[in-house]
């Protein structure tokens, strides 16, 4: 192997593979993990929505939803069907066809994503060998429904919500690749059930410089708080998502938790380790990490306010981008030079250079630097 | 070289929402959970005694809405000049409270109680007895401090929660 992991542990468990297409019991194996995949899509949808909501509650020193059930534990069922009976309103002048494909075009590659995410050794629907190439690229698609959902509304803000949109996926999503690329230079391997194998030290400890930006990158990727100022559903009606009612509606609202739940998935699975873990069973491992991962991105939404569309230009292109560059030069040669390093010597440098970068790079940020005042 | 700029307020703010996560709500859940509203509440609906009340009409002419209205009759079988009508147009009622700072004899009251709302237009006038006190209809303390000093205590959001942080 030309590139060594840095964690640098010859007695890796051995990887155990799904089967592939021509083998035995692929059909099984297929039925059984696009079922499970879709109930845990949908139940994790669930509780997220309920996390979010009691969550934000609290922190906003309010209760958060609590008549439905047991805890308000069915709020988010009442929800559904609340919105499931709603009047499908179409406007006049919207073009009728894209405006119906737009949900389903934004939802299925949120629900492909998971289909290379391992929940233990080898539990995962396909072992891609360029897993997280797979997802980069899939993730990408959902903005094609966004954008489709803004542009057939027939509505002018509908459009510009939706190209805000495309200007903000745009650009994190280069930081975003950037950061991965670190994690896959020090695990040697693009398959996630591979990277996570490699994973004694998790790579967050490894990897802190890319872990912040993966996460400032991803929250804005999936236009959550303090980056969703295209939505803002406090500010202005809700960006693309303005002309849709009902069943529609209900499906963008899926979509939105449904990706903050597979960032969520993939934040653990490159860097916490996935289903490591121990005395639980790994499954386990792996969805308690997915909701703490989750619980930040609503901490994080509590806590900050929203940014205007200069400054999450600015933070996307002045700030993560050469961080993740810097990162990505910083690992590469760490993973040539010293491949044989100490492990926790190698985690004490990183930190200590993710100290000294944001610092660095915090005192030359500045806004505005180009811009024509009028 | 200062620092500041790098974060520092963000990790700040993350850890006042998290300790609000873990500290007990600043809400009342209004239905169930009821506050004391001030003893001086002017709220809704005038409480009128009719043995003090001597059918001046102070009161009416001290009101800005013209919300009350007063007819008094001679008696001549006790030789006693007597409060035939006293209505309030409680639609009208703007809680001013100046007809109570009004009457010379202390013979109206604003109301203590304020879930009195009608479904009806006709009820939100009221008569001679549908004005006295009564257990739905408490005075308020507003203007007259020997009724204040019996209700209770005014119960605030911030000392519920201080409360709660003693008990721990």
């Amino acid at each position: 192997m030309a590139i060594v992991d840095l964690t640098f542990n010859s007695r890796l468990p051995m990887q155990v593979v799904p089967p592939d297409w021509p083998g035995n019991n692929y059909w099984w194996h297929w039925l059984f993990f696009t079922v499970v995949l879709i109930a845990f899509v949908l139940m994790m949808v669930m509780g997220a929505i309920y996390i979010e909501r009691r969550g934000l509650g609290r922190m906003q020193s309010r209760l958060g939803p609590n008549r439905t059930g047991p805890f308000g534990l069915l709020q988010p069922v009442a929800d559904a069907v609340k919105v499931l009976l709603k009047e499908n309103i179409v406007p006049d002048s919207a073009d009728k066809v894209v405006h119906w494909l737009a949900p389903v075009v934004a939802f299925a590659p949120v629900v492909m994503i998971f289909a290379v995410v391992p929940f233990q050794n080898g539990a995962l629907l396909a072992d891609l060998n360029i897993g997280i190439l797979y997802i980069v690229a899939i993730s990408s698609v959902s903005t094609v429904g966004v954008f489709m959902a803004g542009w057939s509304s027939g509505n002018k803000y509908s459009l510009l919500g939706a190209m805000r949109n495309m200007a903000a996926v745009v650009s994190y999503e280069l930081p975003l690749v950037l950061s991965i690329v670190g994690v896959v230079l020090a695990a040697g391997s693009l398959s996630l059930n591979q990277i996570v194998l490699t994973q004694n030290i998790p790579f967050i400890l490894l990897q802190p410089l890319g872990f912040l930006i993966f996460f400032a990158a991803a929250c804005a990727e999936i236009n959550r708080s303090p980056f969703d100022l295209m939505e803002a559903d406090s500010e202005i009606v809700a960006g693309f998502h303005t002309e849709y009612s009902g069943m529609k509606f209900a499906m963008f609202y899926l979509v939105e938790y449904a990706e903050a739940i597979a960032m969520s998935a993939i934040i653990t699975t490159l860097f916490l380790g996935g289903w490591r873990g121990p005395w639980l069973p790994p499954w386990l491992w792996f969805i308690i990490k997915t909701l703490i991962v989750f619980f930040v991105m609503v901490w994080t939404r509590t806590t900050l306010p929203r940014v205007r569309i200069d400054q999450l230009m600015a933070l996307a292109w002045k700030f993560l981008l050469p961080l993740a560059l810097i990162n990505l030069f910083i690992t590469a040669i760490q993973v040539l030079v010293w491949p044989q390093a100490l492990p926790w010597l190698a985690v004490i440098i990183n930190i200590a250079v993710m100290f000294v970068l944001v610092i660095i790079w915090s005192r030359l940020f500045r806004l505005g630097w180009g811009r024509v005042e009028v | 070289m200062k620092f500041e700029r790098f974060g520092a307020g963000i990790i700040k703010g993350m850890t006042v929402t998290i300790r609000h996560l873990l500290r007990h709500p600043t809400v009342n859940q209004y239905p169930e959970q009821r506050l004391n509203v001030s003893r001086r509440i002017r709220g809704n609906e005038l409480v009128w005694s009719r043995a003090r009340c001597t059918g001046c009409a102070t009161c009416a002419k001290a009101c800005p809405q013209g919300a009350i209205e007063l007819v008094t009759a001679a008696n001549p079988a006790n030789n006693k000049y007597e409060v035939e009508t006293y209505r309030v147009d409680t639609g009208y009622c703007i809680q001013c409270g100046l007809c109570v700072e009004a009457c010379p004899f202390d013979a109206l009251f604003m109301g203590y109680s304020y879930e009195r709302a009608k479904y009806k237009r006709g009820e939100v006038i009221q008569t001679n007895d549908e004005l006295l006190e009564s257990a739905e209809r408490p005075a308020s303390g507003y203007y007259h401090p020997e009724i204040a000093e019996k209700l209770p205590a005014q119960t605030l959001l911030v000392e519920r929660i201080t409360e709660k942080r003693q008990k721990k």
